[in-house]
């Protein structure tokens, strides 16, 4: 995803002077090209987040259109006030970009683990949430927040995802993608994790379940349609996240459900259960760990459509 | 602009703290020691530096001031007002329920750049502007005030390191020093000293001023860039409450405002009776 959206941020730059990109100290043999292209469109402004969202807001509100760039929690939870007050509350044109989303960085621990940051920006006024399901999302998503007016989260996870979509598919800010379509139950997966879910589905398509994919890109503003759809014209509904299961897409859907009035919807939220993490282990390990493996998807299907 | 005399800049300074008084003594609202504290630079500011113009507050060509302690928001409100950037009845609104001017700074109101409240956001803000500003060759200059209490900010540190790092001259950082912060005196809480020598330690080009004398204002603020390529800082010295004797130097008028009787006395040592 990163070289998705490296790639599209410098496409874009190219015919587009007021974009500039930010990044605190991070970006090793991502952002060079960007960096030697650009000169005077990038900064590299240290170890310094909190600075960074405020020089962020200061560019944006000079007429610029600024990605501000690092890694795990440390563009997020370490200044999220400068996101609220200075991004968002200026509504200042400003995309926060995150590498390593969900367990990409396993083994280096919890400080590393980006699972709580869906639900902390999600409730930010102004602030669009979006985190695609593969490399081609990740470059179709950096240009649609580029001409999005206003600030966005875009977060990413890692360099060699894998890819999921065989065409490029339609791209829109809050409408989701039908990646499979089926009547009998559908998986709802935001970020990296769409690949999980799509094996899973594969495998519950050889046992004779039917499952429509739909890879929510964007948790805020939700596709509270597509989402309807499925509660009525499927059977049961589960997300699928790598993420706590607290407040990120799990909570957003669960908030729709709730509300629509369509009653009997059998639904499961799959994530990350409100607790840290001290066991040891790559991103595959740790999913597997965590239960969101597509064998732990699958299970959690057929447990569901059990019950209906 | 033309120049003032300090008669000029005393009645100017007189009449913004007479509507400061006002407005926090109406709304029962509270920050009135750093509105005075800052009364006299805001003054040279708006009188006599920053080149704006009322009928265009979004104007790229304009200097942009940064209030980063957003508390002090009532003297800037009061200045705004009377150079025309909105009209002066917004002032007997200050606070009350559905006013245009609450009780931190904020950019809805004409002439405001940008929202602060929270202490330690607008030197980073304004660095940015000045980025912009310097590496497209624009005319325009940003000053940001800032409190002593929020020089206790890690933040403030980030912003001051990046300034000179990128030879912002265009950057004027202002601290309003009046050594009482929220909850005792700077000295007390967590002491700054040395701090004109840690602003030029991080590399901006520092000076410190009476923040009361309009002579010594006026020349700094006249003088920037002190260094061609390095950011300015003046540390001015000033005292909380200033203009009002039972006020100065006191933490309570951080947060209470003036009763009748208070106000009354308070309007008369500023020759206002009646």
């Amino acid at each position: 995803m990163r070289a998705g959206f490296i790639r599209a941020l410098m496409d874009l730059a190219k015919t587009d002077e007021r974009i500039f990109l930010l990044v605190g100290d991070v970006g090793y043999s991502l952002v060079e090209p960007f960096a030697q292209g650009f000169p005077r469109r990038f900064i590299n402004v240290g170890i310094a987040e909190q600075n960074m969202m405020g020089i962020a807001t200061g560019l944006a509100m000079s007429g610029k259109i600024v990605f501000a760039y690092s890694l795990a929690n440390f563009p997020t939870f370490r200044c999220v006030e400068q996101i609220r007050n200075d991004v968002c509350y200026h509504n200042a044109n400003v995309k926060i970009v995150a590498s390593g989303g969900g367990l990409v960085y396993g083994a280096l621990g919890v400080t590393h683990h980006v699972t709580e940051d869906l639900a902390i920006m999600r409730a930010l006024p102004n602030m669009t949430v979006i985190a695609p399901g593969d490399p081609i999302e990740a470059a179709l998503a950096t240009r649609e927040a580029a001409e999005f007016p206003g600030p966005c989260y875009l977060r990413l996870a890692r360099t060699g995802d894998p890819v999921v979509h065989e065409a490029v598919p339609d791209f829109q800010i809050g409408k989701a993608i039908t990646v499979r379509n089926g009547d009998d139950i559908t998986l709802v997966a935001s970020g990296g994790i769409l690949y999980n879910t799509v094996q899973a589905a594969k495998q519950l398509e050889q046992k004779g379940i039917k499952p429509r994919v739909l890879s929510m890109h964007t948790v805020k503003p939700l596709d509270a349609e597509a989402l309807l759809a499925a509660a009525t014209e499927t059977k049961a509904i589960i997300t699928i996240e790598e993420h706590s299961i607290i407040g990120g897409l799990g909570g957003a859907v669960a908030e729709v459900l709730a509300e629509s009035g369509i009653s009997g919807i059998a639904f499961r939220r799959v994530g990350i259960k409100d607790c840290f993490c001290f066991e040891v282990g790559s991103q595959a390990y740790l999913c597997k760990y965590y239960s969101l493996s597509a064998e732990d998807i699958v299970n959690e299907a057929i447990h569901l459509l059990k019950g209906v | 602009m033309s120049e003032i005399s300090v008669e000029k800049y005393q009645a100017l300074a007189r009449q913004t703290r007479v509507r400061v008084l006002r407005m926090i003594h109406r709304a029962q609202s509270s920050h009135v020691g750093t509105s005075l504290s800052a009364a006299d630079l805001l003054t040279v500011l708006y009188n006599r530096v920053l080149r704006l113009d009322p009928a265009r507050p979004d104007w790229p060509d304009r200097d942009r001031f940064i209030l980063s302690k957003g508390h002090g928001c009532a003297v800037v409100y009061a200045v705004l007002a009377e150079k025309g950037f909105f009209p002066r009845d917004w002032l007997e609104t200050f606070y009350l329920d559905g006013s245009h001017l609450p009780g931190h700074i904020t950019r809805s109101v004409p002439g405001v750049e940008a929202s602060t409240g929270s202490l330690g956001h607008g030197l980073s803000i304004g660095c940015g502007m000045a980025l912009v500003g310097k590496r497209e060759e624009q005319p325009y200059r940003v000053f940001v005030l800032l409190s002593d209490g929020e020089c206790d900010e890690g933040s403030t540190w980030e912003a001051a390191l990046f300034a000179p790092h990128h030879h912002l001259d265009n950057i004027i950082a202002i601290v309003d020093y009046n050594k009482i912060q929220s909850f005792g005196t700077v000295k007390e809480v967590l002491d700054l000293e040395p701090l004109a020598s840690k602003w030029q330690a991080f590399g901006w080009a520092t000076r410190e001023i009476d923040g009361h004398d309009f002579e010594q204002i006026e020349k700094a603020l006249l003088s920037v860039p002190f260094e061609p390529g390095r950011p300015s800082c003046i540390i001015a010295h000033t005292v909380k409450g200033k203009g009002v004797s039972f006020m100065e130097g006191q933490l309570a008028w951080h947060y209470k405002p003036p009763n009748d009787e208070q106000l009354a006395q308070a309007l008369a040592e500023l020759g206002v009776f009646g």
